[in-house]
């Protein structure tokens, strides 16, 4: 059967590709989003982050013996650490600042931890194998499906949907939301905004590193596995609008599918529909999608 | 900033290089451009740089007075850094001769830039065929391999063995693009078809809409037009995605030793390809490995090192026959001498720049068969050296008359 | 009227200042005619190209209060269309130069309208993106030819009988069109137009309420950033003899804010200053593979946290009238 003269097989085929892509897009601009929402910060170091995550975990496996499942717990918790860490020495000296200095501290940054890692480890990809328990897959009639890239999937709705009914739902999430807007008040009455705020990039960055956790049994755990994908997140978080939660998950998925679907009618397209899409979406609606004209 | 010397200083030693048959300044100095930090790093990098080494001292030119110095460097695979080093090298530094340069698009720039200043060039790691043809120059030799023996011994063997609809898998690059051409030729030749091809740029991550186009397509044959990293990553994700389970075959079409190592037995076993020295064939070959893997942290030497260590000892000879290192006058000189090394044997260099020597059908040991690290392969033919590469009249090099 | 009390102001406070400006420019001048004697004159022929650059990202940033995050475009679409028109079509050098120069212009106009919508951090977040989308473009566009390059691209006769295969004359070439390019923006920052433009960057209600279409001027700054950085990137095509996707890709793009903000955001001769540090500073690390990046990213995060007024702005703070320009 063809759908626009392309057969369902393959349709269907590249969706899901798309669909497993559009979850470390929405991983990751969750993060971006939590951090620009509630900090004004672009986090460049964004993409060094995931980067990290995925090489914590391959070194807990080769010189700890620890596996997947315990790394998914234990990486974003440490890689959340070092984010705690360079809230506290140097972004906190930007806030007054014009915004622009924080994103060129962190573009800094990103270098400085994406050269090291690649003075240590080279440039050549290192092998982390998919855990055991999710390995093969099954054939689903259109495409054969790898049962790790499902668990991929199931696995970032959730991490996604946590996050945003945390935010947006519960108490400590509208103390969150009540502090970027008028931090003066909320402190009077009690509440640890600076410690908030810290706490908040390290969640920010630990999804970051999360998403790498996840990304290193597909993607080969390399030095520069985070500097274009960072790019193509900005992209989807200036689509999504910039500070809504609901706003980058729903754009992330939604571009992974787009990006999936190009690939198989235009697929000299599929690297740019993005950026496309995101100039169309500056012309017609600046603020974003989702987003609220700051 | 440091001091260099001047570019007037620079003229006056190529004038004075081209006026005489001497060696420069005294030193013949060798620079090692290759990729040390990129996805060639295993197969060439370093190990290329220790060849070039045991090149120069199993020579014996050392002992006979001639002065010889090895440099190198890391073109990271970008044409701009790599032209940029070879152009400083050549005007500053006052380096002879630059040789491996794996990654055919700095190849090429490198052959222009040598030509232009009357160096040498002898090129061990990169592959596109261009260079012995329509890029061809008085002032390279291509050692190892090129793309159109790969494709022919490769193609040819898989072709007749009922492999006749093929799918491309191509680095977006002078190589992979060459490759490609040059299999595909083949292919049709031997009245096989070829239903698709899709391009992936350098050091992709992520292959896997490439592969399922590759599956939709049905070819029997997935070739991969690529090398390094990116033809184990798709190896890998081919595994992955059940490609061979689904009854399509991968064909490597440029694999080496390295890259076996990196997979592992269990994944690579059966993958059959055309390669122009393995270690473990000789006794020249088990001695010469033994030194190399003793150097470089037991890492055992593919056939691009192998070629820079006769490529190396080779223009030595010729530098020694000539009393002077003038590029020009020494490639002429390669080609003139017949060339006799423990690795490669004896063979001879074509006007077009071409170093002629037997192929090997290699074909990849299951796990069983293997005694251990490093013993891969098994031999399954020999291709002669005659029918190995390209026919001299075909390539369309302007110095073929 | 606000404009004309602007310039007299600056006219008339700072003779000082104008000659401290004239000396710094006939050092420069110097500097540049001498160094090719000690110093190899194609790092040196780097050094001018980089340079302009720079300075013309320094019009958009320091003058124009508007950060790009994608600025190699200008510089790559210039390389490729110059190396395309000089290699393909037998294009003479000046001609070429010309004609890519011209198409960054072109490019800054188009990209300009759309980005200029925004303001501050997601103005920067557009030129990022919309560079990136240009990167994926030559990436795959046959006349780029990817990764490899446009190679081989020929030096020519300029204007017919001067040829550019000497390296005397390459050099000075690009020592002419480094100085007029420099001189050009120079006259721009102090002409009535860079006066509003400075006033924009300070307090952009206020110049809007004063009858100053600010979007126009901020229009403007940005295509003739983009056209001198499309100079730069057209020359420095010619110099190498190779166009290739390092120069549209974004690490370009930071690698020019760094030389700025190392050099000194909104002052006169820091871009040069910051472009001769980055480029060496690559030149001599090279051989240490990844501890380029390490060396930029540190200099980047401690100009921003230290240095925020740059080489040059510090320097101008302890020694000179300590105004920042």
């Amino acid at each position: 059967m063809e759908i626009f003269g392309v057969p369902t097989q393959a349709l269907f085929g590249q969706l899901l590709i798309g669909l497993i892509n559009g979850s470390f897009y929405a991983l990751l601009s969750l993060g971006l989003a939590v951090i620009f929402g509630l900090l004004n910060i672009i986090n460049f170091t964004h993409g060094a982050q995931y980067m990290m995550g995925a090489f914590c975990a391959y070194l807990l496996l080769t010189k700890l013996g620890i596996g997947y499942w315990w790394s998914l717990a234990i990486v974003p918790v440490l890689v959340g650490a070092t984010g705690v860490v360079i809230e506290r020495l140097m972004l906190k000296r930007l806030y007054d600042l014009d915004h622009l200095y924080g994103l060129l501290l962190t573009f800094g940054l990103a270098l400085i931890i994406q050269g090291l890692f690649r003075n240590e480890f080279g440039s050549s990809g290192l092998p982390y194998a998919i855990p055991q328990e999710l390995s093969g897959g099954r054939n689903l009639g259109f495409m054969f499906l790898p049962n790790y890239r499902a668990w991929v999937i199931v696995a970032s709705l959730v991490v996604c949907f946590g996050t945003w009914f945390v935010i947006e739902k519960t108490k400590l999430g509208s103390y969150l939301r009540a502090a970027t807007e008028n931090p003066k008040l909320v402190q009077a009455f009690g509440i640890n905004v600076p410690r908030m705020i810290t706490l908040t990039y390290g969640f920010g960055v630990g999804l970051a590193a999360l998403a790498g956790v996840m990304a290193a049994p597909i993607y080969q755990v390399a030095p520069q596995m985070g500097a274009d994908l960072i790019i193509v997140v900005f992209a989807v978080v200036v689509i999504g609008g910039m500070g809504s939660i609901m706003g980058s998950i729903v754009t992330g998925f939604g571009l992974g599918l787009i990006e999936g679907l190009t690939k198989v009618f235009y697929p000299e397209a599929s690297n740019t529909v993005i950026f496309i899409i995101m100039a169309v979406v500056l012309l017609v609606r600046p603020a974003g999608l989702f987003g609220t004209a700051k | 900033m440091l001091l260099k010397r001047t570019a007037a200083a620079a003229a006056l030693a190529m004038l004075a290089a081209g006026a005489q048959a001497q060696i420069s300044d005294g030193v013949v100095k060798i620079g090692v451009l290759t990729d040390m930090s990129s996805l060639y790093a295993d197969l060439t990098g370093q190990g290329s740089v220790i060849a070039a080494r045991m090149a120069v001292e199993d020579s014996g030119v050392l002992k006979r007075g001639l002065k010889v110095e090895v440099l190198s460097a890391d073109h990271q695979n970008k044409p701009d850094v790599g032209s940029g080093i070879a152009r400083q090298w050549y005007d500053v530094d006052k380096v002879d001769a630059i040789v491996d340069t794996p990654n055919s698009g700095v190849a090429l720039a490198v052959n222009q830039i040598t030509r232009d200043k009357g160096k040498a060039f002898v090129v061990s790691g990169a592959a596109s065929s261009d260079l012995t043809g329509k890029a061809c120059s008085p002032n390279t030799v291509h050692w190892t391999y090129d793309t159109w023996m790969l494709a022919n011994g490769t193609g040819n063997a898989i072709v007749k063995t009922g492999g006749d609809s093929w799918f491309f898998l191509t680095a977006d690059y002078a190589f992979g693009h060459a490759l490609e051409r040059d299999t595909e030729a083949v292919v049709l030749k031997s009245g096989g078809k070829v239903l698709g091809k899709v391009r992936a740029p350098l050091n992709t991550q992520d292959f896997s809409s490439f592969l399922l186009q590759a599956q939709s397509s049905k070819a029997k044959i997935i070739g991969l037009a690529n090398a390094g990293g990116d033809t184990t990553n798709s190896i890998k994700q081919a595994a992955e995605f059940g490609i061979v389970k689904g009854g399509q075959n991968l064909a490597g079409l440029l694999v080496f030793l390295t890259d076996i190592h990196a997979l592992g037995l269990n994944t690579a076993q059966g993958l059959i390809f055309t390669e122009t020295f393995y270690w473990d064939r000789d006794d020249a070959g088990r001695a010469f490995a033994k030194r190399f893997a003793a150097a470089n942290r037991g890492i055992h030497p593919t056939m691009i090192h192998a070629g820079v260590y006769a490529g190396v000892l080779h223009y030595l000879k010729a530098v020694e026959a000539l009393k002077g290192d003038d590029g020009t006058k020494v490639i002429a000189k390669m080609k003139e001498l017949p060339t006799d090394d423990p690795l490669f044997g004896k063979g001879t260099i074509r006007v077009d720049g071409r170093k002629i020597h037997p192929a090997f059908l290699v074909e990849v040991k299951k796990p069983a068969e293997s005694k251990g690290p490093w013993d891969y392969y098994k031999i399954r033919a020999t291709i002669p050296a005659d029918q190995a590469f390209r026919p001299l009249a075909d390539g369309g090099c302007p110095l073929v008359k | 009227m606000a404009a004309t009390t602007g310039s007299v102001a600056a006219a008339t406070a700072a003779p000082a200042e104008a000659r401290r400006q004239r000396i710094g420019f006939a050092v420069m001048a110097a500097l540049f005619l001498v160094g090719p004697l000690v110093v190899y004159p194609v790092f040196l022929m780097k050094v001018m190209c980089f340079a302009l650059f720079a300075c013309a990202f320094n019009l958009l940033i320091g003058f124009g209060g508007l950060l790009s995050f994608g600025h190699a475009m200008f510089l790559g679409t210039a390389g490729y269309v110059c190396a395309h028109a000089a290699k393909v079509w037998g294009f003479p050098p000046e001609a070429a130069i010309l004609l890519g120069t011209a198409a960054s212009a072109a490019l800054g106009l188009v990209t300009g309208l759309l980005a200029i919508r925004r303001q501050g951090i997601y103005f920067a977040m557009i030129t990022l993106a919309l560079a990136q989308m240009l990167f994926f473009f030559y990436l795959q566009a046959p006349f780029t030819h990817g990764e490899d390059g446009i190679q081989a691209v020929p030096r020519g006769r300029l204007f017919g009988f001067i040829d550019l295969a000497n390296v005397w004359a390459m050099y000075f070439t690009v020592f002419v069109i480094f100085m007029g390019g420099f001189l050009a923006i120079y006259r721009i920052i102090h002409s009535p137009f860079g006066q509003v433009l400075k006033a924009i960057r300070e307090n952009e209600p206020r110049a809007v309420s004063l009858g100053y279409p600010a979007d126009r001027y901020k229009l403007l700054a940005f295509v003739l950033s983009a056209t001198f950085s499309g100079l730069a990137g057209a020359t420095k095509a010619i110099v190498f003899q190779l166009a290739s996707l390092t120069d549209v890709h974004w690490s370009m793009s930071g690698e020019v804010v760094l030389m700025t903000l190392l050099g000194g955001l909104g002052t006169v001769f820091g871009p040069v200053v910051g472009a001769l540090v980055v480029v060496s500073m690559e030149n001599y690390l090279a051989p240490f593979g990844a501890w380029v990046t390490i060396a930029q990213g540190i200099i980047f995060v401690a100009c921003v946290l230290l240095f925020r007024r740059g080489v040059v702005g510090e320097l101008a703070a302890r020694f000179g009238t300590g105004r920042r320009h």
